[in-house]
């Protein structure tokens, strides 16, 4: 133990006073772990030889993508001016598709860090972000990490977070997680510039959750900070929006690993534990009171989940059906915004419809499914949800494109987003471009400085959902980053564009598009079908469809020689083995109708559209 | 053959076989390979063992071959005897390569000649050396003729230059015909091979070399399409884009002009690559291959099929050589067909011959695609009926289709 942990303010009897609770907004790439554990280090919580890379970030999957996916909070000891104080570092989640979380976290503090990567400047995600932590009114701590590097522009980028926030350019703080230069001044900072917290200590306790993990030891383990009045080990504790009440079986700190209190009072940050064996009983951004002594009125900010983008999963070999729902369930106990239902498609067997936040979400998700259950899925072109209204005023939530419903539509509405580009002004052109080809309305551009721009458009959500990132990127060179958030909805004019194989509807491949891009999608699936379904002994028509009218058609010309012409001096062996392989791809063929499709075929015109690289906002 | 071995069993060092391949064994018909692994060039598109002059070393060289290759003949007799097998008459011989009259005739003759004293040969017997029409003379076909061939077949592949050059063949067209009357002068039957669909031959290209070639009047004629093997230098000219890829629509509609031609020359087709006079002229050995008959392959990488027993040299010639030197069997691998996979075999070879398949034969699912495949026209009506299954043109062209459908699922 260093001399600064000694004299460590000791939890639940900690003077409001000297407590200092404060979240890091970064890029992903920016170093913000990185500069988490040169603090750990520093504040002595965590000694160098047990130090891990990363401390923070917990799973795998977290470590090896270096994002930070659930968020944790550490309490660390720092000693300025002869006073010892304890700073609560709560750790965001790093992502556009956990908005809801990261302004949870923020709420959960009275400043922030804002981390900005000194070779690269601020990205679009950490300007949202900080949008965010400035509309909670939480003092921001400007720094440039990187200082180290030799591609750094410390002044440059100094100028731009400077006009962001408005301040000098010398108040941006210069420091680095590698080598942990200026770490220590940074300390100094979040003491002397973040308020500390306020709260009424008599008062009935309020706590707000702004984190919630499963683990498989400890049942949930929730992460809340104290409002109001202090929460202690073994009372009854109750969740304002669901009632349900709790005992406390275990209430702490993590200084990073989990120490047990006597409490938590007014401004303290820590982990409760009930047993409870599901997220969902435990959901961020609801407050936690006393059951005995209920406090009044629970904790503004809180909202339920809501998925975004659906997509189907299908396990690639039917008999994994079951791994693959337990292994669902088993997931749901760590995500309250994962939902699902069981699904059948003609095309890929059993499966589900999966609801997500978004697409980085879907994509760690089923990545997480692959992994831990060792099972390889299809996942169809993620889609999100439509608000359907008939003649005779019968409503549809439409989660599925190939559930649109037919018949008289009176109105289609779809989820909309703001959303936010950040870019080098040489590629303002072509963003304004790919935008309004999206069906974007501008509703903004502000200069950040001389070369970049911030860009801001209210858009539907099914624009972005498809391949929007991947043409940001390649039409700007992979300098544009991307921010969203939904904003309402809109009605529109949307119409489903179905696929047929000789006749016979292709459920995966069912979409909903706005009118006027409708023959763009099917000329574009019909054509890429014909690539990837082998020739049959008849020809095979390929059309789209809205309704009964086809607006594409193309053909899949009979085969007309299947046939090995020699048989290699007797090499029947060989042969053989060949057609074994063959008979073995049959298996794997789909009927639809009388065609054969390759499983291959929906995989490939199912993934094309998707690219890892989307995830990497 | 292929440049690569298929994967199987390793084979036991004295070359032995199982007692199974006693059952039925005198009621198959038994013939010999013999592989002739040289060239004098090496072909564009060819994949087989093969080896021109210079790249093979002291223990595997040209003149040493026919001593080798007696060795191995002296083997598979005493394999034979010693697995219990009764002796048997020599139905067929067939010389293949590479390019056999590269070996002088007597090297020939004198193997055939070590043949007939290990097994009679039967009255009957085919005898065929494969010949590359720039390799022979009316001597030495006449040579061949008198120690007992009875048949030659030139690898003429096509009458076009342009197709020739692509295909790296360096004989001028004019002197096939030329073979062909000097190996008829020497009394000897004539087949000719034909490749199609080479990158650049046209339609009218290819019905000129059919023309060309059964003009000059033979007995039976093998027309292969091209298959562009991996490793080859034509493959990779391919994936480079200086030839154009297959085209197995071209393949087709020159399937279709060949079947015409042949038909209009009355020639006839006895398996799906195979045209003959009569039946009589049929090629036996190419048919025992696919009636499943037994034979020994003699020579580097050559396959061997007896009573369900299938198995392949070394690839080699200078192993092969000294495995044989040092009295072992140069088979590399081996592998015992099971039920299924002889059934698999049985209905993948029969399905390709004019004489057709036994629909009793066939398992339930495979017996309930009968009528379909009528239906579409790709079996013949009334051979069906008569309880055999015989493609139609159409079906020969997509018979390895009609095959999987034949198959148990």
């Amino acid at each position: 133990m260093t001399p600064l942990a000694r004299t460590a303010p000791v939890p639940a009897a900690t003077d409001p006073a000297v407590l200092r609770n404060f979240s890091i907004i970064a890029h992903i790439d920016h170093g913000k772990s990185t500069l988490a554990d040169r603090m750990l280090q520093l504040t002595g919580v965590v000694e160098d030889r047990t130090m891990r890379a990363q401390y923070l970030d917990r799973m795998d999957l977290e470590r090896e993508r270096g994002i930070t996916i659930k968020s944790q909070a550490v309490r660390m000891p720092w000693e300025a001016d002869g006073t010892s104080y304890a700073l609560n570092m709560i750790d965001t989640p790093g992502h556009v598709d956990f908005t809801y979380e990261v302004s949870r976290s923020l709420a959960a503090g009275e400043g922030a860090v804002l981390l900005v990567d000194a070779a690269q400047g601020i990205e679009a995600q950490t300007l949202a972000n900080l949008y965010l932590a400035m509309e909670n009114d939480l003092a921001i701590i400007p720094v440039l990490n990187k200082i180290d590097l030799p591609a750094a522009q410390p002044d440059k980028y100094a100028e731009e977070l400077a006009h962001l926030i408005g301040g000098d350019p010398d108040d941006v703080l210069r420091v680095s997680g590698k080598t942990g230069a200026g770490v220590d001044k940074l300390l100094d900072r979040i003491v002397a510039e973040i308020p500390a917290p306020v709260g009424d200590p008599v008062a009935a306790a309020r706590a707000m959750i702004f984190d919630s993990v499963y683990d498989t030891y400890r049942g949930v383990v929730t992460y809340v900070r104290v409002v109001d009045g202090k929460l202690h080990p073994r009372e009854r504790i109750q969740m304002m929006s669901t009632k349900a009440s709790h005992e406390l079986l275990e209430i702490g700190v993590s200084s990073p690993e989990p120490a047990p209190t006597d409490g938590l009072g007014v401004g303290e940050v820590g982990y409760l534990i009930t047993g409870v064996k599901d997220v969902r009983q435990s959901k961020v951004g609801d407050t936690v009171t006393n059951l005995a002594k209920p406090a009044e009125h629970q904790l503004s900010g809180y909202q339920e989940p809501k998925p975004m983008v659906f997509s189907g999963l299908y396990p690639l070999d039917g008999a994994d059906y079951p791994v693959l729902r337990d292994a669902l369930d088993k997931l749901k106990l760590n995500d309250a915004a994962l939902v699902y239902e069981p699904e059948t498609s003609v095309a890929l067997g059993f499966g589900f419809r999966v609801g997500f936040l978004g697409l980085l979400h879907l994509e760690i998700i089923r990545e997480r499914l692959e992994r831990e259950s060792n099972i390889s899925l299809i996942a169809t072109a993620p889609n999100v949800v439509y608000e359907v209204t008939m003649e005779d005023n019968e409503q549809f939530e439409v989660t599925n494109p190939s559930e649109f419903p037919a018949g008289k539509i009176l109105e289609v509405r779809e989820p909309m987003v703001s959303a936010t580009v950040l870019a080098p002004n040489e590629f303002v052109g072509a963003i304004m471009e790919l935008c309004q080809s999206r069906r974007g309305t501008m509703h903004g551009m502000d200069y950040l400085s001389e070369e970049r721009v911030e860009l801001n458009y209210r858009m539907p959500l099914a624009e972005i959902v498809f391949d929007f990132f991947d043409q940001l990127k390649s039409k700007t060179r992979g300098y544009a980053s991307l921010e969203w958030k939904a904003d309402g909805d809109q009605a529109a004019d949307l119409v489903k564009v179905d696929i047929l194989l000789q006749g016979d509807q292709v459920d995966a491949f069912s979409a909903i598009t706005h009118r006027d891009k409708a023959y763009s999608y099917g000329t574009l699936m019909t054509s890429k079908l014909r690539e990837l379904i082998p020739r049959q002994q008849y020809e095979v028509p390929i059309q789209a469809a809205i309704g009964s009218r086809i607006i594409a058609r193309e053909n899949i010309r009979a085969i007309r020689k299947d046939v090995l012409a020699k048989c290699y001096g007797g090499d029947i062996s060989r042969k053989r083995k060949l057609l074994e392989k063959q008979k073995e791809g049959k298996k794997r063929m789909k009927m639809v109708g009388r065609v054969e499709v390759p499983q291959e075929a929906f995989i490939a015109a199912l993934s094309s559209e998707s690219s890892k690289d989307k995830t990497k906002k | 053959m292929p440049s690569t071995l298929p994967e199987g069993d390793p084979a036991p060092d004295d070359g032995m076989l199982p007692a199974q391949v006693r059952q039925g064994a005198a009621g198959r018909n038994f013939g010999l390979y013999i592989h002739i692994p040289f060239c004098a060039v090496r072909c564009g598109y060819c994949d087989f063992n093969t080896y021109t002059a210079t790249e093979l070393g002291p223990g595997a060289s040209q003149d040493e071959y026919a001593a080798t290759a007696m060795a191995e003949l002296d083997l598979a007799a005493g394999v034979l005897t010693g697995s219990g097998l009764p002796q048997r008459q020599l139905k067929t011989v067939f010389f293949g390569g590479g390019t056999p009259t590269l070996l002088p005739a007597d090297d020939l003759a004198a193997l055939l000649r070590h043949a007939a004293t290990l097994w009679p040969l039967a009255a009957d017997a085919e005898i065929t050396t494969e010949a590359n029409p720039d390799s022979v003379t009316p001597a030495s076909l006449q040579q061949l003729a008198d120690a007992g061939f009875t048949r030659v077949s030139f690898g003429m592949q096509s009458a076009v230059p342009h197709v020739l050059q692509v295909l790296d063949r360096t004989h001028a067209p004019e002197r096939v015909p030329q073979a062909v009357r000097w190996a008829r002068d020497a009394g000897l039957a004539v087949s000719i091979d034909l490749i199609y669909g080479t990158p650049g031959e046209s339609i009218n290209d290819w019905e000129e070399s059919l023309s060309a070639a059964l003009s000059y009047g033979p007995d039976h004629v093998s027309a292969y399409s091209l298959i562009i093997e991996d490793g080859t230098k034509l493959a990779a000219r391919m994936r480079r884009g200086e030839v154009p890829p297959i085209d197995d629509d071209d393949h087709a509609d020159k399937y279709l002009a060949a079947e015409r031609l042949m038909e209009a020359h009355g020639m006839h087709w006895y398996e799906v690559s195979n045209w003959s006079r009569t039946p009589q002229q049929a090629c036996q050995h190419n048919l025992a291959y696919w009636r499943g008959d037994d034979w020994w392959g003699i020579g580097p990488g050559a396959h061997s099929h007896v009573g369900g027993v299938r198995w392949w040299n070394t690839k080699h010639p200078v192993p092969y050589a000294n495995r044989l030197k040092s009295g072992r069997s140069p088979a590399a691998g081996r592998e015992t067909l099971d039920a299924t996979a002889t059934h698999m075999e049985h209905v993948m070879l029969r399905t390709r011959l004019r004489e057709g398949l036994a629909i009793e034969a066939l398992g339930g699912a495979g017996r309930s695609q009968i009528a379909p495949l009528i239906a579409e026209g790709l079996i013949e009506p009334s051979a069906a009926f008569g309880g055999t299954v015989v493609l139609t043109l159409r079906g020969r062209l997509l018979a390895d289709g009609v095959v999987r459908r034949l198959l148990p699922g």
